[in-house]
């Protein structure tokens, strides 16, 4: 299975090299069998990869250890649901899966432009195979996900608990998805460039590419905050670590792109701003990538795998140069068809959301990369911390938030004094009264969240009403029912209200992390049984210890101690949290010297205990002190090891194996029943729950902005697309 | 005044705005960032009351943990000098002996070095690290059932 995978991604290599020679050729020739060609070679990565991929996850769920990556990163103790995902927890899988990915894509898109774009196509076929010849090439010769070991070990080292998480599972592919579609605009936007032809269509094509990037970079960054805030013990979701922010990078230009693009789309504006910003974000998620494995940056993800540096970098480098090249040669056909009219206008908003989302982006840039740009400067390595990003970030995405409220509403071209109260009247009463009915409730000393608050109405008024003038003028035309005609609504429009939702959902998300910033409170205590904390007007008894074993496939997976909490609040009862702490055993445990021991030498992860809501979650995670069970472990070892000495050959391994579940479940015993005391942290923070809720509703609408129009507006398309080609037919 | 002149000055106006709110930001990132420190350095050059970004390994057996928060030492990557850490906050879940761990710490008036409350980061161990590591020979015996 390994030769076939290895065979698999040799070949991929190959047709990608070649698929990019032929492109080029077929593009500075007119050769039309060359272009399908170099076409052709993107559907036959599409298929090697993929063969490699599934080939690399059988060999992960069937934990066949001949694989070095499976016996590395997986091993029989691990759950199925688990062993699915532990491939791209490796360097080499993960490298795969970016590689598998941008194949399918870079094959859909190929697909749809066959007859289309065929002067920007095939130089767009060539940097896609280039993309996928440096991965391939990757896979090939640094990093090989078929490579074999001698002798196949009976147990692998499992897949790190901290990843034992179903977010953990969807996020990285989430975050290639993203990274991989973005490439398909920046390879058409090169391919337009180079081929001198940048009118909208380009982005048109790509739109759907664009959109979707966006969407599942967003849900990557979203379960990657998710999986932090409920798994890693700490209790928040973003800390403006280096490898968080560099998927933050190319989400922050990406959403910049996809609202300028409409100015260019609409007005022929903008067009050196289009093109440098998708080709920025392109550069910024290969950097994304390459970040996670540099190892240059301190970050809480250890990674290092340097010999991945001179490629990446030169391929950076490579990127970076060409786009520059290619704006500057290209400015004369860049230039804009019209000029900004008025500043009170949806194109000067769109311009000002873009400078701030860029600002936003420099400043996440400059704090991520400042360690390397201090060394330079001063020749000492320092950092900032996340005070320095959200003294930055927060007035930006303040204001971020505010002109999202009033961008769907201000008239293109001008805003009129007369069109001016109609369109905003309601928006600001929002806002206004928002900020207005907060004032008594003490926001004076957290001004930000206030005007966060009075942002994310003004953005929910506006939403609302652009809804309601909808549903009203449908009703007036049709005679529909108002849930009929919010339906059809959308369903004609979904662009411009899956737009709507989005704008909705982001306002839902930063008022929740405006509320949790500004008002979380955290304690951390160290309790005996009866003991209890008081925190945000809750008290927290320790009502009692708890303690199990977890087995997977008949072995112990974990060990875990934890606790029962009782709450109350006002002295009425809330209810009963129950965080907890599991110990894996280190996957080079020496069973000779201490059995018992060895259980409690490996990762601990805490699986923390919330009672969430929409007005508050208050969140727990416990530490059990298990040094406290160090003498107890220790004579259970000793008499263990006597024991085993002297039965010698005369104990089978499955007595062994009882004898040690035995010893356990005696370690628990003496937990629960003289529990140590342990150390808790417990966190009331407001309205979390409306990050999580806001992006599910900005995904919905991500979703009904890319669902395909109704059936007419399809034929409306293709007899563009019809006069288009004609028209093509008649240049040529 | 014409709309070319006016397009002039709002272009040049908004430039200026530009550079001097990136000036700001880069001046503060300066001033407001803390050096990043080895244990090494740290014993040679702190000054109490200076604000540091202390990496290291955390020293096998240092964990000392207290009703108020915990003790421990941090040492060298590579290498035995190591200095005193307190601190109170969050503890990340991979925080143990020997890992590696980033901190904002500052000099107190002895020689303890106190951690910044919830400045605590542990890295992340294993991911797409290159550290050659066989598993042969480290897995329990065939015919263990536990």
């Amino acid at each position: 299975m390994a030769t076939v995978g290895k065979a698999a991604l040799i070949f991929a290599l190959a047709v990608a090299v070649y698929g990019v020679v032929v492109s080029l050729v077929g593009a500075r020739t007119r050769r039309r069998d060359l272009v399908d060609s170099g076409r052709n070679a993107v559907y036959a990565l599409a298929a090697l990869t993929t063969l490699a991929f599934v080939l690399l996850e059988v060999a992960f769920l069937r934990s066949d250890f001949t694989f070095k990556t499976v016996a590395e990163h997986s091993s029989t103790t691990t759950p199925t649901f688990y062993k699915a995902s532990a491939s791209w927890s490796s360097q080499e899988g993960s490298l795969l899966l970016w590689l598998f990915l941008l194949s399918l894509w870079s094959a859909a898109i190929l697909f749809a432009t066959r007859r289309r774009m065929r002067d920007v196509a095939p130089y767009a076929t060539a940097i896609l195979l280039g993309f996928g010849a440096f991965f391939a090439g990757l896979l090939v010769f640094s990093a090989s996900p078929f490579q074999t070991l001698g002798v196949a070990p009976s147990e692998g080292a499992g897949l790190n608990p901290l990843l034992r998480h179903p977010s953990m599972m969807i996020h990285p592919p989430m975050l290639y998805a993203g990274y991989t579609l973005f490439a398909v605009p920046f390879a058409f936007a090169a391919g337009a460039l180079i081929a001198r032809r940048v009118d909208a269509e380009w982005i048109g094509v790509t739109r759907r590419y664009s959109l979707a990037a966006w969407f599942f970079l967003g849900i990557g960054i979203l379960l990657g905050a998710r999986w932090s805030y409920s798994e890693l013990g700490w209790g928040g979701y973003w800390a403006w670590d280096p490898v968080e922010n560099a998927s933050l990078l190319p989400w922050l230009t990406g959403t910049a792109f996809l609202h300028s693009v409409m100015i260019q789309e609409k007005r022929g504006m903008l067009k050196v701003w289009n093109a440098s910003l998708v080709l920025a974000t392109g550069v910024l998620c290969v950097l994304g990538t390459f970040l996670v494995r540099s190892g240059i940056l301190d970050s809480i993800h250890a990674f290092g795998a340097s010999t991945l540096g001179v490629p990446f970098v030169t391929l950076i480098g490579l990127m970076i140069a060409g786009s520059v090249w290619l704006v500057t040669t290209r400015r004369d056909v860049l230039r804009s068809e019209h000029k900004l009219d008025s500043a009170f206008s949806r194109e000067s908003v769109f311009l000002a959301n873009n400078v701030v989302l860029v600002g936003v982006a420099f400043v996440v840039f400059w704090g991520t990369f400042f360690p390397l740009i201090s060394e330079a400067v001063t020749g000492t390595k320092s950092a900032v911390g996340p005070p320095w990003f959200d003294q930055y970030t927060v007035p930006l995405v303040i204001a971020l938030v505010f002109l999202s409220g009033i961008g769907p509403v201000i008239a293109w071209r001008r805003q009129t004094r007369a069109t001016a109260r109609k369109s905003f009247l309601w928006p600001a009463v929002a806002g206004i009264g928002t900020l207005v009915v907060l004032l008594p409730f003490g926001v004076f000393d957290r001004p930000a969240a206030w005007l966060m608050f009075g942002a994310g109405a003004l953005v929910t008024g506006t939403v609302v009403q652009e809804f309601a003038r909808g549903v009203r003028a449908r009703r007036a035309m049709s005679s529909e029912s108002v849930p009929v005609a919010l339906v059809s609504l959308v369903r004609r429009n979904r662009r411009r209200y899956g737009g709507y939702i989005i704008h909705l959902g982001m306002a839902l998300l930063f008022v929740g992390v405006a509320a949790s910033s500004a008002f979380e409170e955290a304690k951390d205590a160290r309790l005996s049984p009866g003991q209890a904390v008081n925190v945000d007007g809750y008290t927290l008894t320790y009502a009692k210890p708890t303690a199990r074993i977890d087995s997977e496939a008949g072995r112990i997976e974990r060990i875990v101690f934890g606790a029962e909490l009782r709450v109350t609040k006002d002295g009425e009862a809330v209810g009963v949290l129950k965080p907890s702490r599991g110990f894996y055993p280190p996957d080079d445990r020496t069973f000779a010297a201490n059995p018992i021991a060895s259980f409690f030498e490996g990762e601990a992860t805490s699986e923390v205990a919330m009672d969430a809501g929409l007005r508050k979650d208050l969140w727990t995670a416990v530490s059990p002190d298990v040094g406290a069970l160090d003498g107890r472990i220790r004579a259970l070892d000793e008499g263990f090891t006597k024991g085993i000495a002297q039965a010698g050959d005369q104990i089978a391994p499955a007595q062994v194996g009882a004898l040690i579940g035995q010893a356990l479940n005696s370690v628990l015993r003496s937990y629960t029943d003289d529990p140590p005391p342990a150390t808790f942290r417990v966190i009331a923070s407001p309205m979390v729950t409306w990050i999580w809720l806001g992006g599910i509703i900005v995904f919905l609408g991500a979703i009904v902005s890319m669902w395909p129009p109704p059936k007419g507006a399809t034929r409306r398309a293709d007899a563009k697309l019809l006069a288009r080609v004609s028209r093509e037919l008649g240049r040529a | 005044m014409n709309p070319a002149r006016k397009r002039q000055i709002r272009l040049t106006t908004a430039l200026t705005c530009a550079v001097l709110l990136a000036g700001a930001l880069m001046y503060t990132s300066f001033s407001a960032s803390s050096e990043a420190v080895t244990p090494r350095t740290l014993l040679a050059s702190a000054k109490p009351g200076q604000s540091y970004q202390l990496t290291g390994k955390v020293v096998d057996g240092s964990i000392d943990k207290n009703r108020d928060g915990m003790t421990f030492r941090v040492r060298e990557r590579e290498g035995s000098q190591s200095v005193p850490v307190s601190y109170t906050g969050a503890v990340p879940d991979p925080f143990r002996d020997g890992r590696e761990i980033i901190i904002t710490v500052r000099k107190d008036a002895g020689n303890m070095f106190v951690g910044e409350r919830d400045s605590l980061v542990t890295k992340c161990p294993s991911k797409f690290t290159n550290e050659e590591k066989s598993p042969d020979g480290k897995a329990p015996p065939e015919g263990f059932t536990y």
